[in-house]
Formats: C-alpha cells, sequence, structure tokens
C-alpha cells in the first residue's frame, strides 16, 4: 500500500524537485513499468510454475502488434485496405488476450518438454515471432514499422473538465500526449497495481498451489490430482497475457511498433530481472525489474559523462577526460556484467527472495528438532 | 457391497524393452481390507503400483477400480477416481509448507475456476477456509499439526511419511497405496504407523501397501501377496504366506 502511494505521488515530488527533468525523470519510470510489468508475468512461468521461457519478448511483440494493427492507419495499406482505430481501452483487453492464445498455442506442443529442452524451444519461438513481423511486411510493414500509432483519450466525461482547469498541474497534465508522461506513468501504476493484485491472488489460490506442486515435482503432483499439463499451459498463458498488457501499452506510449524492439535480449533481460530481484517473490521481482532497467537505461547511459565530470573535477588534462569516458563507454556491457556478478555472488536467492522461504529456513529447522526430540520422548 | 472387490488386476503385465518386470499378475484388493504387496528388492512391486496409478502404464492386461477400466488413465485422473499413493523415495513438494502439501492433494476436489482465483470470489474465499481447515484436520490426524508450516524439507524423516499420507488423504481417497511407509523407521515409529494405517482403515478407507519389514506386513494386513521377480507366487492369509515353500524359498533361497 506505501509502495503504491509513493508511486502515484511520484510525480509531483519529481515536478517540486527536479523541474528541469521532471519529464525524462517520469517518461523513464513509465518506461520501467513495462519491464516491472512483464517481470510480473514471466515471474508467473518461470518462479511459480518452474518453466524456463526464454523467449518471452515474443509475447510482447504479440500485444504491442496487436494494438499498432488495430489503431493505426497501418491495416488501410494491408490487403485489408481498411483502417481500423478501435479505442486502448478495448485494446488492452484485446491485447491480453491474443497474447494469451499465443502463450496456449506455444505451450500446447511444447510443455511435454522439460528444464533444458523447454528453454530451447521457447527460444526458438522468441525469435520467430520478431523475424514473422520482419517478413510479413504486407501487413506491418516490415523493418520501417507501425507508425502514427493512435495515443489512448480518456472518454470525454473524464477529460473534459479537466481542460478547462488549467490551473491545477498534475491533473491538466493527465493527458496522452507525447510531451507529457503523467498520464502513461498514471496508467503504467495502475496496470501495475491491478497485476500485482491480480497475481497475488494466483498465488494463494488452488491454481497457484498447483503451479509450484508442478515445480516442485511433477510426477507427485500428477499422482495428487494435479492435470500438470492443463496447469503448465495455464501459466504459459497468463504469463503471456501480462506482457500482452505490456505490449499494447508499449505501443500506446511509443507510438511506434518495429521488430527490433523485441530481440533475445529483452527476454533474457527480463529474465534477469526475475532471477535477480528474487525469484517467486513479487516485490522482489518489481524491484529487481526497476533496478536493472536504472542500470541499463540510466545509470551505464549517463556512466560516461559521470567519469568525465570527475575527471575535470579532479583536474586531469581534456584529452585523458574524452579518453577516460570513451573508455567508459566501451566498457559498458563489462560493467553491467560485473553488477550482475556481484549481486548474484552477494544475494544468490535475489534481492528480496520470499519471505516465508526465508524465516522458514532459519525457523523451520528448529521447531522441526523440538517436535522430534518430543515424538521420541 | 461392503466386501466386494475394489481393486482388480488381470493379467497386468509390464516389459521395459527386453526386461519384463511384471509378469502377468492378476489379484483383487477387496473393500476395506488392508493388503499387502511383498517381495525381494525388484520384484516389480513399485512397477505395479505406477502401473495402477497410470505413471507408467501397463503394456497389457487390465486395471479394474471400482468397477471401471482405469488402465491407461492419467495419473491426475486416476487420483480424481479415487486412488490416492505415497511414493518409496518420499516425493514431496520441497520449498512447500507442510499445510500447503495437504492443500495440493486437495487440489481435484476442488471447484474455483480461473475467475474465482484472480478476483477471489466468495465462492473461492469459503473453498479455501474448508480446504485450510480440512488441510489442518488431516495433519491433526497423522500427528504433526505442530508443524504445518513448517517448508516440507525441514520436516523430520518420521513426519515427511506421515505428511506424505496426508497430503495423499486430503484427496479424498477410497484406496490408498502406500509404499514402504515404515523404510527408516524406528520399531517405536512402526508402531505408531501400524495404528496409523488401522486408523485410515477404519474410516472405510482400503489400503494396498507395499512393505518390507514383516512384522508390520503380518500385524496389519488381511491378506498378502508375493511378488518375485514379477511373477505372482503366492497370496491369502499371513498365515498361508508365511508357510508357503515358494515365499520361504525367494526370500531365503533354496535349502539343500
Amino acid at each position: 500500500m506505501i509502495l503504491a502511494a509513493a508511486a502515484l505521488l511520484f510525480p509531483t515530488i519529481v515536478q517540486f524537485v527536479n523541474p528541469q527533468q521532471s519529464i525524462t525523470l517520469i517518461n523513464t519510470a513509465a518506461d520501467a513499468g513495462v519491464f516491472v510489468l512483464m517481470a510480473i508475468g514471466l515471474n508467473v512461468v518461470v518462479g511459480f510454475a518452474g518453466l524456463l521461457d526464454l523467449g518471452y519478448a515474443a509475447f510482447f511483440a504479440i500485444g504491442a502488434y496487436t494494438y499498432a494493427l488495430l489503431a493505426s492507419s497501418q491495416l488501410a495499406l494491408t490487403p485489408a485496405h481498411h483502417a481500423v482505430h478501435l479505442p486502448f481501452w478495448l485494446l488492452l483487453f484485446v491485447a491480453v488476450f491474443v497474447a494469451a492464445a499465443a502463450g496456449a498455442i506455444l505451450g500446447a506442443p511444447t510443455l511435454r518438454l522439460r528444464g533444458d529442452y523447454l528453454a530451447i524451444v521457447t527460444l526458438g519461438f522468441g525469435e520467430i515471432v520478431p523475424r514473422v513481423f520482419r517478413n510479413l511486411s504486407q501487413w506491418t510493414n516490415g523493418v520501417n514499422a507501425i507508425s502514427a500509432i493512435d495515443a489512448p483519450s480518456l472518454p470525454a466525461w473524464l477529460d473534459g473538465p479537466w481542460d478547462n482547469g488549467a490551473d491545477f498541474q498534475v491533473v491538466r497534465n493527465l493527458k496522452f500526449t507525447v510531451g507529457e508522461p503523467v498520464a502513461y506513468y498514471v496508467l503504467m501504476v495502475l496496470l501495475v497495481f491491478v497485476a500485482v493484485i491480480v497475481v497475488n491472488n494466483l498465488y494463494r489460490s488452488r491454481l497457484g498451489r498447483a503451479w509450484m506442486a508442478v515445480r516442485e515435482d511433477e510426477v507427485a503432483a500428477s499422482a495428487m490430482g494435479v492435470n500438470t499439463r492443463n496447469i503448465k499451459l495455464l501459466a504459459f498463458s497468463i504469463g503471456a497475457a501480462f506482457s500482452g498488457f505490456a505490449g499494447c501499452y508499449y505501443g500506446a506510449k511509443l507510438s511506434l511498433v518495429s521488430p527490433e524492439n523485441f530481440s533475445f535480449l529483452v527476454s533474457v533481460t527480463i529474465l534477469l530481472m526475475v532471477t535477480l530481484g528474487g525469484m517467486g517473490n513479487v516485490p522482489g521481482v518489481i524491484v529487481g525489474a526497476m533496478l536493472i532497467y536504472f542500470v541499463q537505461y540510466k545509470f551505464l547511459t549517463d556512466l560516461p559523462h559521470w567519469t568525465g565530470s570527475l575527471a575535470t573535477a579532479v583536474g586531469l588534462p581534456s584529452h585523458a577526460v574524452t579518453s577516460l569516458s570513451d573508455l567508459v563507454t566501451r566498457l559498458n556491457f563489462v560493467i553491467f556484467g560485473l553488477i550482475l556478478v556481484v549481486t548474484m555472488l552477494l544475494r544468490p536467492q535475489g534481492l528480496i527472495p520470499s519471505r516465508i522461504r526465508q524465516e522458514e529456513l532459519t525457523k523451520g529447522t528448529h521447531e522441526g528438532s523440538v517436535a522430534e526430540v518430543q515424538g521420541a520422548a | 457391497m461392503s466386501d466386494g472387490v475394489i481393486l482388480s488386476l488381470q493379467k497386468v503385465t509390464k516389459r521395459f524393452g527386453g526386461l519384463t518386470a511384471v509378469d502377468d499378475v492378476s489379484f483383487d484388493v477387496r473393500r476395506g481390507e488392508v493388503f499387502a504387496l511383498i517381495g525381494p528388492n525388484g520384484a516389480g512391486k513399485t512397477t505395479l503400483f505406477n502401473g495402477i496409478t497410470g505413471l507408467i502404464p501397463p503394456s497389457e492386461g487390465v486395471v479394474e477400480f471400482d468397477g471401471t477400466d482405469i488402465t491407461g488413465f492419467k495419473p491426475h485422473k486416476v487420483a480424481w477416481m479415487g486412488i490416492a499413493r505415497t511414493f518409496q523415495n518420499i516425493r514431496l513438494f520441497d520449498y512447500m509448507s507442510a499445510l500447503d502439501n495437504v492443500r495440493v492433494g486437495q487440489h481435484c476436489r476442488m471447484h474455483a475456476k480461473l475467475w474465482d482465483a484472480l478476483f477471489k470470489t466468495p465462492l473461492e474465499r469459503s473453498e479455501e477456509r474448508e480446504v485450510e481447515d480440512k488441510a489442518m484436520e488431516l495433519l491433526r490426524f497423522v500427528g504433526i499439526q505442530r508443524q504445518a508450516h513448517n517448508y516440507a524439507r525441514n520436516l523430520p524423516y518420521g513426519s515427511q511419511r506421515r505428511l506424505e499420507i496426508a497430503r495423499a488423504l486430503a484427496s479424498g481417497p477410497k484406496l490408498l497405496l502406500l509404499d514402504e511407509p515404515a523404510a527408516g523407521f524406528t520399531p517405536q515409529e512402526k508402531v505408531e504407523l501400524m495404528a496409523l494405517v488401522e486408523k485410515i482403515c477404519d474410516q472405510g478407507i482400503t489400503v494396498f501397501l507395499i512393505e518390507h519389514d514383516m512384522k508390520v506386513v503380518m500385524g496389519i494386513s488381511r491378506r498378502i501377496a508375493v511378488l518375485d521377480h514379477g511373477e505372482k507366487i503366492a497370496e491369502g492369509t499371513p498365515e498361508q504366506v508365511r508357510n508357503n515353500p515358494r515365499v520361504i524359498e525367494a526370500y531365503l533361497g533354496k535349502s539343500a
């Protein structure tokens, strides 16, 4: 709850603290939200059900293209010859269902595989989907991407009055335009909020338990009456649904969807977020996603600049300064890798591992031994 | 039908390539009894269990449960029909609490759908409460309620075996298959286990167990079948089996 409140107040605080950069900061935060959403979704597949999915970005692509095709003029250029402009709020759900269906279709033939083999097949799927979107240029405009996608708009009864009341900064900004990211940010916070609630509900339900049972011991789970094939399919579908959410939002915000945005690197990054944050634990995964996003898109891009100014401040000659920041730029991935290695060495269980696990790993053995003594007495 | 047949194996055979692990085995388990399957190591006892529960379907033959042919049914279907089992080498859900392990056992008797789970509908809430109560009750039944919130992997060995039984009972079975429930137990624990099996039997659940410990087997089972090299070599009451020359031969070797 505190987290949610903090997240909602973030734009206001930023505007006071750092007014020049507030737009950029809020924008970054809203973009990070896309990854948070996907990390939550992938956590269902990898953390709960224990299915290693290396092609998660494929569902992200499917969600984004669903929105892009149904909310732009793109379809007028295709054999369909009619532009479709459906509202964002409707397509949000359409994209979710399309992605979930794609998850089920991929899952059906592949989920009889286990462990490494499943990872390889999903890896293949993750490569195929963006390639299909690239080569199906008749429909998707191929590498040239689909652009000028509709921005979401609030219904008039919500939008109207706020237009006139121009004095109140935060509310006035609540329009989905390119220069004003606040509305997108608020939307993202809401989406993440819904996602967290839904995932928490699932986690503590019959289905969540069945997923964990399959993760722990598939044979025992099936002998206990869990239909393992269906339950794994469901995990895949639900995981995919979240990235459908994320994809739809992403397409709407960027107003441009290109096959280049869904590379293998995206899948790996999300997997990284889940693992580093604490597999199976929703708050951990959220923190992991935000941290990795920050490191990748803010820390590493700004680092050369920072080292440059530091070197100047120390008083190094200017040619040394440039070569130093050049070096840092070139070592970008080395630094990223180092950060990852160090984090995983220090906290192999993730930044915020599931609290129950932590507690019971220490407390559990103690209580158990007490009971054992009493049982023997 | 109180003395009718609940499980009937007819000419069940299982081959792994050239090896015949279970060879043409037929016998009946009667409703309400404690039936034991014994035999030397590698006789095919566990393979037979796997054949009944659908984990590894038999190559030939028929498994009939409660009047229905369940040969080749998927394991979850078999569980739903009313056969629950434990495993020889304990297969609990390690990183789930004891309580959750038992809750999973109730999976196939629950009705909440995806929609209910997503939005915590009243149906889901009340079902969850029932499931939790029943799980606690089962933990109490096997005597490990104090460890309800510990991870299964952290329980002491004896409690793990008990938890497996509780988890199996959670699926509301008519027939309970126990695969070496007393393995690794102290004499005291074996006595407790026998009492537990008796209590289960009193609830009207038929128990079919594999066991090596003769004291346990002779103490609790009404009838016994003996398997050797995949073949059934004897069947009958403990007395009959104990005095059967082929059984003695299988266990002690041929006398000169």
